[in-house]
């Protein structure tokens, strides 16, 4: 099935999640969070998501904790750049399994 | 009604006429009076639109290109290194689909600099992805404007309305100034299948991979090559859009012919000189001339450079004994670009017929050079008397 009924002639992008396909597998490194040091975890408080503010892909919810949606998470590392207590760190994608990856 | 005005005035009441909404345009000679007058329309309150004043041609069509995604109908003008400048832009265009009409008033490109008319700048343009019209005459030119916005709107394929600087936008001739409400009636409002809005924002012409992808709905959106085939696809379907939009356009106004090719004193002759915009006009005189000494020959304007229209010209050019294509552009390293089209045209559809003429090239006119219609006379009476030469022979050389 080809695409020569799709309903634009051009390049059209909607408001949605995935509009750029799955960019999940693009990634090299993804995000781990302790949530030791997580600031809404320690104080089961709505604060800081400062990781949730500064994705540029929204795929980190505004949730207690935090969660990263994997499926579109780049990996591009900000929210461990940004997150002033160091709770997110970039681990080695390749660190995780086949299995793992599945059930992202 | 009747008036007597310049090209450019043509252009601008053609553009006031069809109702532009947003004009963008950055002055250069010899366009700069189309744009004046529509900046006076706009002022006056005589056309309602917004007239956009940019600091390049590369802004002047962004605007229309932002303007048109919009849903706005659009104009802009430009001349030579003007229409380079916004060449990027130019692209992006008709991959965008958008139907953008630009008026480009044909004059030499630097270097050197120079302001005075050939076609260098729009043959440049050829492999832009858009409607290449040119134009012979006033009447042409405000009928040209006006048909390019039906069409354009039709296949949603922006069209350069082409017509020689100076010497057909700063000259003075009778034409026909069509009624605004038989425009109205060619001319539907501009109704986009999609219109920038906030309630239902979108995305247009982001990266797009080299494959097909499942877009948010689930379905399979075309990768870059599917839109770009889709592009050259309904380019050539444009062709019989294009005889619909000639049609539609006789019916109301009665005027209009052959949508692609204008020729005169064709049918009979044996030898037939091509060309695009006024040369064709210039060359009937010679033909007239020339058809006193006995020699059948005509002359055949090409008014759609792009989409070609290869079949029309090979089935007007077949059996002939001689065709002769007199350009105000080459391409370089080669020959006229034009030659190298009709060449093409008569090789596909007339190889091995038996009827495929042979063809010569003339350059003339480049950078506003002077083309004395005895200098064409005798190009033509040299041509058919026999092979000038392989290379394209420039009439008027002073070297």
């Amino acid at each position: 099935m080809g695409t020569r009924n799709y309903r634009r002639k051009t390049s059209h992008s909607e408001h949605g999640p995935g509009d750029g396909g799955r960019t999940g597998s693009w990634r090299v490194e993804r995000p781990v969070l302790d949530q030791n040091l997580c600031i809404p975890c320690k104080r089961n408080k709505e604060a800081c998501f400062i990781c949730w503010l500064f994705c540029p892909e929204i795929v980190i919810s505004r949730t207690i904790p935090p969660r990263f949606d994997l499926e579109y998470c780049k990996g591009c590392g900000i929210c461990a750049e940004e997150c002033p207590t160091k709770a997110i760190t970039m681990a080695d994608e390749a660190k995780f399994s086949e299995d793992e990856k599945d059930k992202e | 009604m009747h008036i007597i005005e310049d090209g450019n005035s043509a252009a601008a009441l053609g553009v006031k006429l069809c109702r532009a909404n947003v004009i963008a345009a950055y002055p250069i000679t010899p366009q700069t009076p189309l744009t004046e007058r529509l900046s006076e329309y706009v002022e006056s309150g005589e056309m309602k639109a917004e007239y956009i004043p940019v600091e390049s041609e590369h802004s002047a069509l962004a605007v229309c290109i932002a303007a048109s995604s919009a849903g706005a109908r659009v104009f802009t003008a430009t001349s030579a290194n003007g229409l380079l400048y916004m060449h990027e832009q130019v692209q992006w265009a008709s991959g965008a689909r958008l139907p953008i009409v630009m008026c480009v008033v044909n004059r030499a490109v630097g270097a050197p600099w120079n302001v005075w008319n050939d076609q260098q700048d729009s043959i440049s343009q050829r492999d832009t992805g858009w409607i290449q019209i040119y134009c012979a005459d006033h009447q042409q030119i405000i009928d040209t404007v006006i048909k390019a916005y039906w069409l354009a709107e039709k296949v949603s394929i922006p069209i350069m309305v082409c017509y020689d600087g100076y010497i057909l936008s700063h000259t003075y001739m009778p034409f026909d100034l069509p009624d605004q409400e038989k425009v109205d009636a060619f001319l539907p409002p501009f109704q986009p299948e999609y219109a920038l809005n906030p309630d239902e924002p979108a995305n247009l012409n982001t990266v797009t991979l080299p494959d097909v992808r499942l877009d948010v709905q689930g379905e399979l959106a075309h990768g870059y090559m599917e839109i770009r085939y889709l592009l050259q696809e309904e380019l050539r379907t444009t062709l019989k859009t294009a005889a619909e939009a000639e049609k539609r356009f006789a019916g109301i106004f009665g005027r209009g012919g052959d949508p692609y090719i204008e020729p005169y004193r064709c049918d009979d002759a044996d030898y037939v000189a091509v060309g695009l915009g006024s040369i064709t006009y210039q060359l009937r005189v010679c033909v007239d001339a020339l058809r006193k000494e006995s020699i059948k020959v005509g002359v055949m304007g090409i008014r759609y450079y792009r989409p070609f229209p290869d079949e029309a010209i090979a089935n007007a050019l077949k059996g002939k004994k001689g065709v002769i294509v007199f350009e105000k552009a080459i391409s370089y390293g080669y020959e006229g670009a034009l030659m190298s089209d009709l060449k093409s045209a008569l090789y596909e559809h007339l190889a091995g017929t038996g009827s495929l003429p042979p063809v010569q090239n003339f350059i003339a006119g480049i950078g506003g050079r002077e083309i004395r219609t005895d200098d064409l006379t005798q190009a033509l009476r040299a041509a058919i008397k026999s092979r000038v030469s392989k290379e394209p022979t420039w009439i008027g050389l002073k070297l």
